[in-house]
């Protein structure tokens, strides 16, 4: 299960630098902790203590908002893309 | 340099809504402050007829433009903004009765695209992972691209905006703690506020304290993370005592804290500068007025409050 993860320029510190990436995993949870093993702390900055998507973080699956499909346990299907997205800083 | 003066603007609103804007109320904060020396205000911009502190910028932008002769001629008004700014330029314009393009990111809740587009805004949607550095860079290249069409309000650069809180904001709290205020606190997002409010109170001697999100990737709306950020040109370190940083689940504590014990809903920033001005309230003991920039109402789509 391949999927296509891209993040907000606020995460490229956490990466390496990298804001496209490809990983693997059946949920959410596993897609980021899969990223998180080549890039450890990551899934911290995404994910509370408890595992659960941080309330200021929103994850959309395709066009699919993660929430309406479990959060952080939602189904990822293969191909698709996972998009993380950066609060709004600044000015509003 | 800007001809606007608090009486002016008085003046070109006469009659309207928007002669609500301004004169909010400083409310106390009993609960969340107990047991503080000193004591603990909060200015409640929720108060504003467009339900920000938004507003008192956006009408002073709105009317230098005018004053200016840059809006005479049936131009669009155009800015870049994540929400609160484009309900209250988009409130704005409509009295005002100028057409208006909002660059927002794509994604931004849905409460603040529908208000917007109820006060009669276009909006221009941008990648949302580029957040709202992506917005503004899209409206500089509107801007660039066809100056003649388009009045780039550019809240980031205006000097209309700080001059907005420095005759505006800082005026009314100087005259509504009949001058016993000690401390400002408020966060960073264009910086109008913490730096109009320092030119109005500092040389009064109050400090001044901003404040901004911990790190890059933050849940505090409307404020920025500088050292990560686009840099707002009128912003300027030097206007503030003390700089502080605000982690985002402190935050939320705050915000919730504020609802159930202080009957006061507001989103992440408010908490944010409430959470700060404890902390700063426990160092320094004084009367301290934080700065709460909106209500919670724009948050109801959002994780805040399930």
């Amino acid at each position: 299960m391949s999927v296509t993860v891209r993040l907000p320029g606020a995460l490229r510190d956490a990466t390496g630098g990298e804001t496209k990436l490809t990983a693997s995993g059946g949920t959410l949870r596993e897609v980021i902790s899969e990223i998180d093993r080549r890039h450890p702390g990551f899934a911290s900055r995404v994910l509370d203590e408890g595992g659960a998507l941080r309330s200021y973080v929103n994850v959309y699956i395709g066009e699919d908002d993660a929430r309406t499909r479990g959060g952080s346990g939602a189904v990822v299907p293969d191909g698709s893309e996972v998009m993380v997205i950066p609060a709004m800083a600044g000015g509003r | 340099m800007s001809r606007l003066t608090a009486e002016l603007v008085r003046e070109r609103v006469r009659d309207t809504i928007l002669e609500r804007i301004g004169d909010t109320p400083l409310i106390p904060l009993h609960r969340v402050g107990a047991g503080l020396r000193g004591g603990l205000w909060a200015k409640i911009e929720s108060a504003n007829p467009g339900g920000s502190v938004k507003d008192r910028p956006a009408l002073w932008m709105i009317l230098d433009a005018e004053e200016e002769g840059r809006l005479r001629r049936r131009r669009i008004v155009l800015d870049a903004t994540s929400g609160n700014t484009g309900v209250a330029l988009a409130m704005v314009c409509a009295v005002r009765g100028y057409d208006l393009e909002l660059c927002m990111p794509d994604k931004v809740s849905i409460e603040r695209k529908r208000i917007a587009r109820a006060f009669g805004a276009q909006l221009v949607l941008t990648d949302p992972l580029e957040g709202t550095d992506g917005a503004i860079r899209e409206a500089q290249r509107r801007a660039a691209a066809d100056p003649d069409r388009y009045v780039y309000v550019d809240q980031y650069s205006n000097l209309a905006n700080p001059l907005s809180h420095e005759l505006g904001t800082g005026a009314e709290i100087w005259k509504q703690t009949g001058g016993r205020v000690t401390h400002f606190v408020a966060g960073v997002g264009t910086s109008g506020t913490v730096v109009g409010v320092s030119r109005a109170l500092r040389p009064k001697r109050v400090r001044i304290v901003a404040v901004q999100p911990d790190e890059a990737l933050h849940g505090i709306e409307g404020w920025k993370h500088m050292p990560t950020a686009l840099r707002p040109a009128i912003w300027d370190e030097r206007v503030a005592d003390v700089h502080r940083v605000m982690a985002t689940d402190e935050a939320i504590a705050m915000t919730k804290r504020l609802a159930r014990e202080e009957g006061i809903f507001t989103g992440p920033s408010g908490g944010a500068a409430v959470a700060a001005g404890i902390a700063v309230a426990r160092e320094e003991s004084g009367r301290i007025v934080v700065l709460i920039a909106d209500g919670g109402e724009r948050y109801l789509s959002t994780p805040l409050w399930e």
